[in-house]
């Protein structure tokens, strides 16, 4: 079910935004438009569509527009024109582009809550009261309020700090306040404008794994604004990356780091850490391009490893003469000297984790059948990059 | 040049043919604000001066530790109160306090809607920031004359010069504090369904408070010297001893009425002073 759908949507700032309109149609650049008429072209001919309870990155270096377009969706920043329709509680959809003031408060109190870069915590406000502070916009009372904000607060583990003021926190743990503040609004949608990009690495990454969590449980629809591919790759269910005002890929992260679509895209994946983001299916050599001797599929050549198959199934594995023990895995390390054999959805580290202990080649199977190896030159391919740059 | 010298551009004129049609014009207005404003000064001052100078200053050092939570600026307090009062200018103080904290009160309740105002629209920013320098700048005497042919002599005209000389800076300082909220304030307020009046009262002045009560303790301040100018048009306080002292070279009235002044200015100050929040 598609929660965000937005299409050809331009955000011109400045004065004069029909003529930049104008001047953007006949294919003038960013840079000619704002020396001709000194508007900023934000987001030009942005489309994407956003699913129910997926986390869709938009991913780009700073003045990409990636805010821009991320604050069209609580009208922070204004639609020049095209359409940006959000699914309303029940039933029917909401187009922000069109919609008055009073639907536009009722997206933001009911629908929509956001996180942001800089916390934006009510310095003179408690913790509570920071989270409570949507719910005051709601109209909700005090009583009740304070009293969600103290469940949320304990959902992000800080409710022994409910009545301190936000600078008695790190940073992490105000942005946690942002977090359940956002939580408590109960909207099904939730923007974060690069929410965790204010903060050191060691807890960027524990927030990360925070909100992955939440996530299991909330099934909230969430678009995420970060200039990290890595953090794109670890928590996009979709990912798009804008470069100078326009989104120019979309896809699911694997996609991304495969197949760029542009040099630009290129060079940000190159710097990626595959480990985190390559799966065993992309990684290894398929069963069909598998030398055949006899009734034995050859896996390494070099090594005289080899399988043999009774109706796809794994019947026999061994090294040259010798018949090896298999056994199939599902968590933790691999037993040395004998083959692992594990789901070809396997991830990256998980699979290099086994070829070390295991000290041999990993088999991959797909519904018990077995659909690949995985050798140490599939490794190193993907470790050298060369699964990003096209050959 | 000689043109120029020989026809002289008729300003002082025009002023006061001004301030004559207001005279001829608007009397029975400033009348009535002469009137209740004096009814209201006066009528405060009688009470205060009827309340036993005992209670008002338990009730002093109980406001002073209700704000501030300091001993020591309690001890100060009555010990400045009650050596006011050994000097016999208790009276005195009571009028020079409430005309200080009515002026203060009139500047706070038009300056800082005014200084919203300025902030939220910047060419009423633009057009009222000459006048308020010009308020701030142009001698105190130079206005003092209408003000006393509008309102008459006694504590009226004292008032309006006070307000006149320190309304710029509740205004200023309120229209600096709401324009210099951190937009990200601003922008989740918005985000989460602020209208524009819970925007302003819910994030815009808190974000604000310490710059508008800057510019109060500072508007309490700029009237508080302005007692001795209001004391030459008749208005009751510590100003008038100053102003005798001075017409009859006395210096040991001039020295106490001074030492008074300094230490009412310095518990206003003490008492207005924000606890330190560290943001």
């Amino acid at each position: 079910m598609n929660m965000i759908e937005i299409e050809n949507l331009d955000v011109v700032f400045g004065n004069n935004p029909e003529q930049a309109l104008k001047l953007l149609d006949e294919n003038l650049s960013r840079e000619e438009i704002i020396d001709k008429t000194g508007s900023v072209v934000g987001v030009q001919n942005a489309n994407l569509t956003i699913k129910q309870g997926e986390i869709c990155v938009l991913m780009g270096l700073s003045g990409s527009g990636k805010s821009s377009l991320l604050r069209t969706l609580n009208g922070l920043n204004p639609i020049t024109r095209g359409s940006l329709r959000v699914k309303d509680k029940e039933e029917g959809t909401i187009d922000i582009a069109t919609c008055d003031e009073n639907t536009l408060r009722h997206l933001r109190t009911n629908r929509i809550s956001m996180v942001f870069q800089k916390f934006a915590l009510m310095p003179w406000l408690t913790v509570a009261e920071n989270v409570a502070f949507g719910l005051e916009m709601k109209g909700i009372n005090k009583r009740e309020r304070l009293e969600k904000a103290k469940e949320k607060l304990e959902m992000v583990g800080l409710d022994q700090w409910a009545n301190s003021k936000p600078h008695e926190l790190s940073g992490g743990m105000q942005q946690r306040v942002g977090l359940a503040r956002a939580f408590a609004m109960d909207t099904d949608i939730l923007l974060m404008d690069e929410p965790f990009s204010a903060l050191d690495p060691l807890i960027r990454s524990q927030l990360q794994d925070e909100l992955l969590e939440l996530q299991q449980k909330m099934k909230k629809t969430i678009l995420f604004v970060s200039h990290d591919l890595d953090e794109a790759l670890k928590i996009g269910t979709n990912i798009a990356i804008m470069e100078s005002a326009k989104i120019i890929q979309h896809g699911t992260p694997e996609d991304i780091v495969l197949n760029p679509k542009t040099p630009y895209v290129e060079a940000f994946v190159a710097h990626t850490n595959p480990l985190n983001v390559l799966g065993g299916d992309t990684l290894m050599t398929n069963k069909e391009d598998l030398a055949v001797d006899k009734d034995r599929l050859i896996i390494d050549r070099n090594q005289g490893y080899w399988v043999s198959l009774q109706e796809g199934k794994i019947l026999k594995a061994g090294k040259g003469e010798q018949e090896l023990p298999y056994v199939a895995w599902q968590a933790g390390d691999g037993e040395q000297g004998k083959f692992a054999v594990a789901s070809s959805a396997i991830g990256m580290r998980d699979a290099i984790n086994l070829r070390y202990t295991s000290r041999l080649p990993v088999l991959l199977t797909q519904d018990e059948q077995f659909v690949g190896v995985l050798n140490d030159n599939n490794f190193y391919y993907a470790l050298l990059g060369k699964h990003f740059v096209a050959d | 040049m000689n043109w120029i010298i020989e026809h002289k551009v008729p300003m002082g004129q025009w002023i006061e043919s001004f301030v004559d049609w207001l005279v001829g014009n608007a009397a029975g207005f400033f009348d009535a604000i002469s009137f209740s404003l004096e009814w209201l000064i006066l009528g405060v001052t009688d009470i205060l001066l009827l309340s036993p100078p005992s209670l008002l200053i338990t009730l002093t050092a109980a406001l002073a530790w209700w704000l501030q939570r300091s001993l020591g600026l309690v001890v100060f307090i009555v010990l400045s109160l009650l050596l006011i009062a050994n000097l016999g200018y208790w009276s005195e103080m009571i009028e020079t306090l409430v005309l200080v904290l009515m002026a203060a009160f009139i500047c706070v309740l038009f300056g800082i809607p005014l200084g919203i105002l300025a902030a939220h629209y910047p060419k009423f920013h633009t057009i009222i920031r000459p006048v308020l320098d010009l308020m701030q700048t142009i001698p105190t005497f130079v206005y003092l004359i209408p003000t006393l042919i509008l309102f008459g002599l006694g504590v009226v005209p004292g008032l309006i010069s006070t307000i006149i000389f320190a309304i710029a800076a509740p205004v200023r300082l309120t229209a600096l504090g709401i324009s210099s909220v951190p937009e990200e304030l601003l922008e989740a307020g918005k985000a989460f369904g602020a209208t524009r009046r819970k925007l302003l009262f819910k994030v815009e002045l808190p974000a604000a408070m310490p710059n508008i009560m800057a510019g109060v303790t500072q508007c309490i301040m700029l009237s508080l010297s302005m007692v001795v100018i209001a004391a030459l048009v008749g208005a009751d306080g510590l100003g008038k001893p100053v102003v005798r002292a001075l017409n009859t070279v006395n210096i040991a009235q001039g020295f106490e009425a001074g030492l008074a002044i300094v230490l009412v200015a310095i518990m206003l100050d003490r008492l207005c002073k924000q606890p330190n929040r560290n943001n």
